[in-house]
């Protein structure tokens, strides 16, 4: 078992895609990086904190992009982003079985606010257009650094989630909302309040996420294998199911709370403040709500 | 601006918007062509309800009235911070929203974004920057951040945050800056109705900020790059 958590995103492509099919488009050695973070004198990356390219999954063609959560969180800056629009408009050309991203980012680089929110817009444009083209879009979540911000608005317009316990999605980091509203509202340093609020196994209860896998790169492989295999194509975003969505929805807001236990005791589940301390198994026989 | 005074301009006194809440919301008569108005007021943090609440305008405009115009008239502070829309899933309802406005795209509708007095990160990504186009009034305020919370996050003097900025529009809030890098459109001066009229005419459908962003000089990587991806070997 190879923890994913600890993987290097280039690593993660090299362990989760068919051995040696990964064929990147703008590599490191084309040293493309961010001029705006030259300009502030900070320590830029020369793939600008995202690796894109196409490759093949149990024989078929994919393409596929990942974040690099260690450098800047993975923020999304201007060419950075600019790699992903790219990327997915060579999808909508080249139709690929399927388009995998590995999301790890805070959101947008603040290094580079503007055109990072820009550009994951851009973004959010360009990936219905796949889904739109029938192409299904796959996001696997799985890094320490989760996946927040404006790529948590990105991940949710893909098809089909995969999240490891580790994983987070959510919107803004609970940092920010202490900062914001104060430690009563949100304890950023109590990590088991932090992962049952955003962490995997509440996205997979709820449903926001369509897999939950243990940390490892070879459950992450099995997953998006069967991931692709049952989505021949991507759903079509129609107004019957943006109406079911709609009416999923706005059922959350008949919870009064913003406590995970209450909420999955709400739900009917069984035993829910034992629920953290259950393995990935368990959590996944509980089925989603 | 106050929203009242935009509406009134733009559609007269009996203009039929609501107010419910900080949720704005009504039918419209502009040019004997009817329009769906929705949008925030008040600085909104957007949480789940909200963006629920604009989704739901838009996918009855969608379901009743095909093809009619929608304009998002935007103030808003941001995603609501808040533990609660988080464990609700407010990425989540942010995307649906976002969803929507696609869906009335691709079905013929064209979606018109207008900054009328406010617009930041979260609360932006999946109302006007989801649009067709982007305008904005010239006093309105679009940003992520501002210099003194980009200089703790990063680290970096606020002063010479500053001095970038004077050149670099990718640092610092403003309106003008966004327009250069091709997020805003254009700015609505002078009589808002031709402005209005204008907006309507020439809404596209293909996304064009990027090479916009290049040709103001605002933005001058992204188009760059992205041919660059499409022509990799």
């Amino acid at each position: 078992m190879i923890s994913f958590s600890e993987c290097s995103a280039r690593e993660r492509l090299a362990l989760l895609l068919d051995a040696d099919s990964f064929h990147e488009w703008l590599p490191p050695a084309l040293k493309l990086t961010s001029p705006h973070l030259a300009q502030l004198g900070v320590p830029a990356s020369f793939d600008d904190g995202v690796a894109i390219g196409r490759a093949t999954l149990a024989g078929r063609p994919v393409f596929v992009a990942a974040q690099e959560g260690q450098f800047m969180g993975g923020g999304v800056g201007e060419v950075h982003g600019a790699k992903l629009v790219g990327w997915l408009q060579r999808a909508l050309r080249d139709r690929p079985d399927a388009v995998l991203l590995l999301a790890e980012s805070g959101g947008v680089r603040l290094h580079e606010a503007n055109a990072g929110l820009i550009a994951v817009s851009e973004v959010m444009r360009a990936l219905l257009d796949v889904r739109a083209a029938g192409i299904p879009v796959v996001v696997l979540i799985g890094g320490t650094g989760g996946c927040f911000g404006g790529m948590g608005i990105v991940a949710r317009c893909a098809d089909h989630i995969i999240m490891s316990d580790i994983g987070r999605l959510a919107m803004s980091g609970p940092e920010v909302i202490e900062a914001s509203h104060g430690v009563e509202e949100f304890d950023s340093r109590d990590r088991a309040l932090v992962w049952r609020t955003t962490g995997g196994k509440h996205r997979w209860l709820t449903g926001d996420c369509d897999a939950l896998v243990e940390d490892d790169v070879s459950a992450f492989r099995e997953a998006a294998i069967a991931a692709i295999t049952a989505l021949d194509a991507s759903h079509p975003v129609t107004l019957e199911r943006l109406e079911a969505e709609h009416a999923r929805l706005s059922a959350r807001l008949d919870f009064q709370g913003a406590e995970a236990i209450e909420l999955w005791a709400a739900l009917g589940l069984p035993d829910a403040a034992r629920i953290p301390d259950l393995d990935v198994a368990a959590v996944t026989a509980l089925g989603a709500r | 601006m106050d929203w009242q005074h935009l509406a009134t301009q733009l559609f007269g006194a009996e203009h039929g918007i609501r107010r419910d809440g900080d949720f704005l919301h009504g039918e419209v008569s502009f040019d004997g062509e009817m329009l769906t108005v929705l949008g925030t007021t008040d600085h909104a943090p957007i949480g789940v309800q909200l963006a629920l609440a604009q989704a739901r305008v838009v996918l009855d405009t969608v379901a009743r009235h095909p093809g009619r115009a929608l304009l998002l008239l935007i103030d808003t502070q941001g995603q609501q911070l808040r533990r609660r829309d988080e464990l609700l899933g407010i990425n989540r309802a942010m995307a649906h929203l976002g969803m929507c406005l696609d869906l009335a795209r691709r079905r013929g509708h064209r979606v018109l974004g207008l900054v009328y007095d406010q617009a930041l990160s979260g609360g932006f990504i999946t109302s006007g920057l989801i649009a067709d186009a982007c305008d904005a009034v010239p006093e309105a305020e679009i940003r992520v951040m501002r210099l003194p919370a980009m200089a703790r996050v990063t680290k970096l003097p606020e002063s010479m945050l500053a001095e970038l900025s004077k050149d670099n529009p990718v640092f610092a809030p403003g309106v003008d800056n966004y327009v250069a890098m091709g997020g805003v459109r254009r700015l609505w001066e002078g009589d808002f109705q031709a402005a209005l009229r204008d907006a309507l005419a020439q809404a596209p459908t293909v996304d064009r900020r990027a090479e916009d962003g290049a040709a103001r000089g605002g933005r001058r990587h992204a188009a760059d790059v992205i041919q660059r991806v499409l022509q990799a070997v």
